[in-house]
């Protein structure tokens, strides 16, 4: 099972990775005060709308 | 400091990419399904294309597999994700000019495969069937995709990154590795490769690939789409952006160790069956997570789901969602395995992710984002979005069942033994048993492509009554 020799590192490599852009995201502020952020996208939408459609 | 409204320029989405994105994604669906279509009725009918070796089962089985997956899905993917990131971090698109490289050389990827794939040019391995020239072209536009998703959200005005984001992202960086890995390969010719690994190896890496494919391409990237359109159709916010991020971070987490119930009574060693067997099962908490999330971002609001199609998609994609993903782990128990495997419960299982999950949260998510890129509220028949709904559901309660039950006899045929020990049936007596089951299966799927074909008609219209306006992205306040 030669792959393991692979597959092992390489998935040790991602968790450090992932790991790493977790603590990024921890240090960077991305999980304060959580409850608003569901409701921002709702905020005035920009798509412009045609006013002079058809059908 | 506060901005000169009457000087600044006004800067707009960058809406270009995301239009040609969404319109292909609708053109290959279409295309995709049609294959579907083909294919189906040359399991039940096999002298339908004369023996013709470009429409043989063998060479459209991939095109269609391709298609569905890389065009439609990848089409859809790529729509939603620049419009999702650009809207939630309030600013365009990182390197316009290269965006537009991507929509192209996708398509251009799409087209290469629709030519080589019935020439039977193939490097055999599912869903990475392309040649290694296509392979490299792949390779290229996704580092650009890459490039344009993460350097507009680099350059974003918004701090906080919206978890649909985070699901986006992680798709499209576990796509580049697992492509690049699993696409190893020696060139021999310029259409012919062989892959870097041989063997169980090659399995191993092929299923770590191909279970990956479905739970970072087919999960976490339509788990992107629904947590954006599901709240702004439903006009509401997720039901707990708290869930929405531990949901987030255990599926990426536990989706990387599944594959091997690819493979399991294989060659593969009976360890790493297990580990595969273990952590199918416990996806099962964080897949329902997401679902039930989704789901509840309608408390309140389910009087919605009566009068408005759109919803409906929505909303039904995530239930087919959770049957796919309680199933999944079911059929990762080695024992069930043992029945399932080989058989047509595979078809049903994936086709219950692919046209139930997949296609409806695609669909879902195309309705609401198609109008509005043509100046529009509304599709151009909101009632034939209903018909397509309704049609579209058919079908895959139809397909489903008849491979359900194809599949279940199936296994049981192949594993009948009579008293001394030899086989009861022999495997064309399967084949043969199963022939009314594959009949009705191509009724579902010509009730699928019908949905789909009701979608493009609705689609032509709207793009026909409606207009490509800019989209100017909002001023903050700055005090």
């Amino acid at each position: 099972m030669d792959i393991l020799y692979l597959l092992i590192p390489l998935s040790a490599v991602l968790v450090l990775g992932i790991l790493g852009v977790f603590a990024w995201a921890l240090h960077g502020g991305q999980f304060d005060d959580l409850e608003q952020h569901g409701e921002q996208i709702l905020e005035a939408s920009t798509d412009s709308l045609d006013t002079h459609q058809r059908g | 400091m506060e901005v000169n409204t009457q000087t600044a320029p006004s800067v707009n989405y960058t809406d270009g990419p995301v239009r040609g994105f969404a319109l292909a994604a609708v053109v290959w669906g279409v295309v995709g399904m049609l294959v579907g279509v083909i294919i189906a009725a040359l399991l039940a009918f096999p002298d339908l294309t004369y023996g013709i070796p470009w429409l043989s089962y063998g060479r459209l089985r991939p095109l269609h597999t391709n298609a569905v997956i890389f065009a439609f899905g990848g089409c859809a993917l790529m729509a939603t994700s620049l419009h999702v990131v650009q809207r939630t971090c309030q600013v365009p698109l990182f390197l316009p000019k290269l965006a537009g490289f991507v929509f192209w050389g996708w398509q251009l990827v799409i087209v290469a495969a629709a030519i080589t794939l019935p020439l039977g040019i193939t490097q055999g391995k599912e869903y990475a069937e392309l040649e290694w020239p296509i392979d490299l072209l792949i390779a290229v536009v996704w580092v650009a995709y890459a490039i344009v998703f993460f350097g507009t959200i680099g350059m974003r005005k918004v701090r906080h990154i919206y978890v649909a984001n985070w699901f986006f992202g992680s798709f499209i960086i576990a796509v580049a590795l697992l492509h690049i890995v699993n696409s190893a390969a020696m060139p021999v010719s310029l259409w012919k490769s062989y892959s870097a690994y041989a063997g169980v190896q090659d399995a191993m890496v092929q299923w770590w690939y191909g279970h990956n494919a479905v739970g970072f391409f087919l999960t976490a990237g339509f788990l992107g789409m629904m947590y954006y359109y599901i709240p702004k159709q439903a006009e509401r916010p997720v039901y707990s952006y708290r869930l929405s991020i531990v949901h987030f971070w255990a599926l990426i987490f536990t989706y990387m160790w599944a594959g091997p119930h690819h493979l399991h009574y294989t060659a593969l060693p009976d360890w790493a069956q297990s580990v595969g067997m273990v952590f199918s099962l416990v996806l099962l908490a964080p897949s329902w997570g997401g679902m039930i999330n989704g789901m509840m971002t309608l408390s309140g609001a389910w009087h919605k789901l009566r009068d408005d199609p759109i919803l409906k998609f929505l909303i039904v994609a995530l239930s087919f969602y959770g049957m796919s993903t309680f199933e999944g782990p079911m059929m990762s128990i080695k024992t069930v395995n043992s029945l399932s495997h080989y058989t047509d419960w595979g078809i049903a299982h994936v086709h219950s992710g692919s046209l139930g999950w997949v296609g409806l949260i695609s669909m879902g998510s195309l309705y609401y984002l198609i109008p509005r890129m043509f100046g529009r509220k509304e599709m151009y028949s909101v009632p034939a979005i209903n018909l397509h709904f309704w049609i579209a559901t058919l079908g895959i309660v139809l397909y489903i069942a008849a491979m359900w039950i194809a599949g279940v006899m199936q296994g049981l045929m192949w594993r009948a033994l009579n008293a001394d020990g030899t086989l009861v049936y022999t495997f064309v007596e399967s084949v043969k048993a199963t022939w009314p089951f594959y009949v009705v299966r191509l009724i579902g799927g010509l009730l699928y492509l019908g949905g789909m074909l009701v979608m493009a008609w609705n689609v032509v219209m709207t793009v026909r009554s409606g207009r490509a306006l800019p989209s100017p992205i909002p001023r903050l306040a700055l005090a």
